[in-house]
């Protein structure tokens, strides 16, 4: 295509993704290295009968003046970045000193706003993602070897959790492990235990939080290796057969290898979704016992105070963990690229 | 086959049997959750969360001694009419109805433009909307804030709609981008061979039989509109919501007033849309999941 052809059919899109991708990241970046004026103080010395008494006041025109003059704040460099709120290194050093093994140090830094959500996201992105390669493809083999006529309602049903927003999805979950709920009542029935309840302790809430993940998840995987299992080479499969090799050997040594380039797919894509995970953190109400990277963002720039500075920080500091999972993506990307010659 | 033996077929029974029960308990996991809310979401709340007994959720006892019959459509009355959520559903049919619309048209045009070139900066322009597709969207929410707010923007349809339009136009790309890789090139050049333009051939040869893969991706932009709540509730004023933020902002006000029904009836009624999306478009839906991915 003609380079000039090729502008005018990509004008519009890349105007859109201009204006509202790159401007709003440059301006995330600027916002991260600022933070609001201080109100500028002045003492002024009130007189009366009884005497002279120097009151300090907010100058509130000055500081309209400053902050009309210079929109973005005052420049703090990396300041921000260090704070308590996010790598805060004057603590970790601090408990790194204070504490004696790994263990006590990891338990110290964990009580830190910024790490707790960084372990919470990487917890949940490495339990998650492994559990629902398994069982998705477990489900993909058990749906590959049935009958026909079924397949076409299970696929309906598994479409469910995850079409189905997010938000809805974690809330109407919420609501049945409620200690009210059939969940809850059932668990607390199985385990005698009338004041069993899942939100109550932070251990059980990442568990609630991680099967939600893995339910939310699995029809992605199951989906697309269930299409991976339709072009199958029947041959081997039959030789295989012929020569004894029972299920589970067929499985390893044929259909593994077979869909090993979607489960590549499927671990990378759920890498970066789960790394994302925001919503269920919200419809479970867990925020007291889980919290994420995206749902620090969400806090800051919610609410009366909107802390712009300190969200756009989080912000950038989220997509630097994005980009890291992302480079083999960008490999690939890189290698299949049919270059002009 | 008819290498089974007797002992292998006693093995493959058990086989079946774990695979039947494995198959059975996935569905049961997937459908359960939908239709206990939709059944629950017709009762009182003291029968959809139930101290007494469970079964109450199912015989709805408490609702028939309240209304006179085990159904009730308090809590969608309460939902739709008292808290006016027939607002945030109009907000999300014209939030889907113009992203959809806009993010197909030009992303078709891009992704038809980087479907057909090869040079480096072509790639480029693919790798940079790969970055920006698998930013979280909220990462971007600083950035708009301090510009809307000045120049008046915030809290309205349009400034959500094409900033809707924006974040997902790096997915419709890579998605109709392998959708156009499918059709032939030779099919544009016998297009411009018989004399054809460029913008001809797009027009009267390509987008015919590029529909499914129109199709298949609007139903994803749809989507990605319909289940936003980290763009939606940061940029939409109160009685601009869309039904999602909307749902969260129930959750908040009615267990303080004690109408958990109505964000119940709420959450089902946000849940039927898609549930018929999934009735009518499965198939769609599964091609478009594959997509990219079957062929490595």
């Amino acid at each position: 295509m003609k380079h000039k052809t090729f502008f005018w059919f990509i004008l519009p899109t890349f105007l859109a993704m201009f204006f509202f991708i790159t401007l709003p990241i440059i301006s995330v970046v600027i916002q991260s290295l600022h933070t609001p004026h201080e109100n500028i103080l002045i003492t002024v010395e009130n007189c009366d009968p009884f005497g002279c008494k120097k009151v300090t006041s907010i100058d509130h025109a000055a500081t309209k003046d400053l902050k009309n003059e210079k929109p973005l704040g005052r420049f703090v460099g990396l300041d921000i970045y260090l704070d308590r709120g996010h790598l805060a290194f004057d603590q970790v050093k601090d408990h790194w000193n204070k504490s004696k093994d790994l263990f006590s140090f990891f338990s110290l830094i964990s009580d830190l706003p910024f790490y707790k959500a960084i372990f919470f996201t990487l917890t949940f992105t490495f339990t998650v993602t492994p559990i629902m390669l398994v069982l998705g493809l477990l489900i993909a083999l058990g749906v590959n070897s049935i009958n026909k006529q079924l397949k076409g309602l299970i696929i309906f049903f598994s479409l469910l959790p995850m079409i189905v927003t997010p938000l809805i999805g974690s809330i109407i979950l919420f609501w049945m492990i409620d200690s009210r709920g059939i969940v809850g009542n059932f668990l607390q029935l199985m385990f005698e235990d009338p004041n069993l309840s899942l939100k109550a302790s932070t251990f059980l809430t990442w568990i609630t939080l991680i099967v939600y993940g893995v339910w939310h998840a699995i029809p992605f995987s199951f989906i697309v290796f269930y299409a991976g299992l339709q072009t199958l080479p029947k041959d081997q499969i039959e030789s295989a057969q012929i020569d004894g090799a029972n299920t589970f050997q067929q499985t390893i040594h044929i259909i593994i290898p077979h869909i090993m380039p979607l489960i590549t797919f499927v671990t990378l894509m759920q890498l970066m979704d789960n790394f994302r995970v925001f919503e269920p953190i919200i419809g479970f109400n867990a925020e007291a016992h889980a919290t994420s990277l995206s749902w620090i963002i969400f806090n800051d720039l919610g609410g009366e105070t909107r802390q712009l500075s300190a969200a756009a920080t989080s912000s950038i500091l989220t997509i630097f963990g994005i980009i890291i999972l992302l480079i083999p993506v960008l490999i690939k990307t890189w290698k299949e690229f049919d270059f002009k010659k | 086959m008819n290498f089974n033996t007797s002992k292998n077929n006693k093995h493959n029974n058990l086989r079946n049997i774990i695979i039947y029960f494995l198959i059975f308990s996935w569905v049961f996991l997937a459908a359960f959750p939908f239709i206990w809310t939709f059944w629950g979401s017709f009762k009182v709340e003291l029968d959809f969360f139930s101290i007494a007994n469970w079964t109450n959720a199912i015989t709805g006892e408490n609702t028939e001694q309240t209304y006179g019959s085990p159904f009730t459509f308090v809590g969608y009355h309460g939902a739709w009419v008292q808290e006016e959520f027939w607002k945030a559903f109009i907000n999300t049919s014209l939030v889907c109805f113009f992203v959809v619309f806009t993010s197909l048209t030009i992303g078709t045009l891009g992704a038809y433009a980087l479907s057909r070139s090869n040079y480096k900066y072509t790639f480029w322009l693919l790798i940079m909307a790969l970055i920006f597709r698998s930013m979280p969207p909220i990462t971007l929410v600083a950035g708009y804030l301090p510009p809307f707010f000045e120049w008046n923007l915030w809290g309205i349809l349009p400034t959500t709609i094409i900033v809707l339009v924006s974040i997902n136009q790096p997915f419709t790309l890579w998605m109709l981008h392998s959708f156009f890789q499918n059709i032939p090139k030779e099919l544009d050049e016998s297009a411009k061979v018989d004399g054809c333009s460029q913008y001809q051939a797009f027009g009267h040869v390509i987008v015919p039989v590029m529909w499914p893969g129109i199709i298949t991706t609007g139903l994803f932009s749809f989507l990605l509109a319909y289940n936003d709540f980290a763009v939606t509730s940061m940029l939409l004023s109160d009685e601009n919501r869309t039904m999602i933020p909307q749902i969260a902002a129930f959750l908040g006000t009615t267990y303080t007033e004690g109408n958990v029904m109505f964000a119940v009836a709420a959450v089902v009624s946000a849940t039927v849309p898609l549930f018929i999306l999934i009735m009518f478009f499965q198939t769609k839906i599964v091609s478009g999941l594959t997509q990219g991915a079957v062929k490595g």
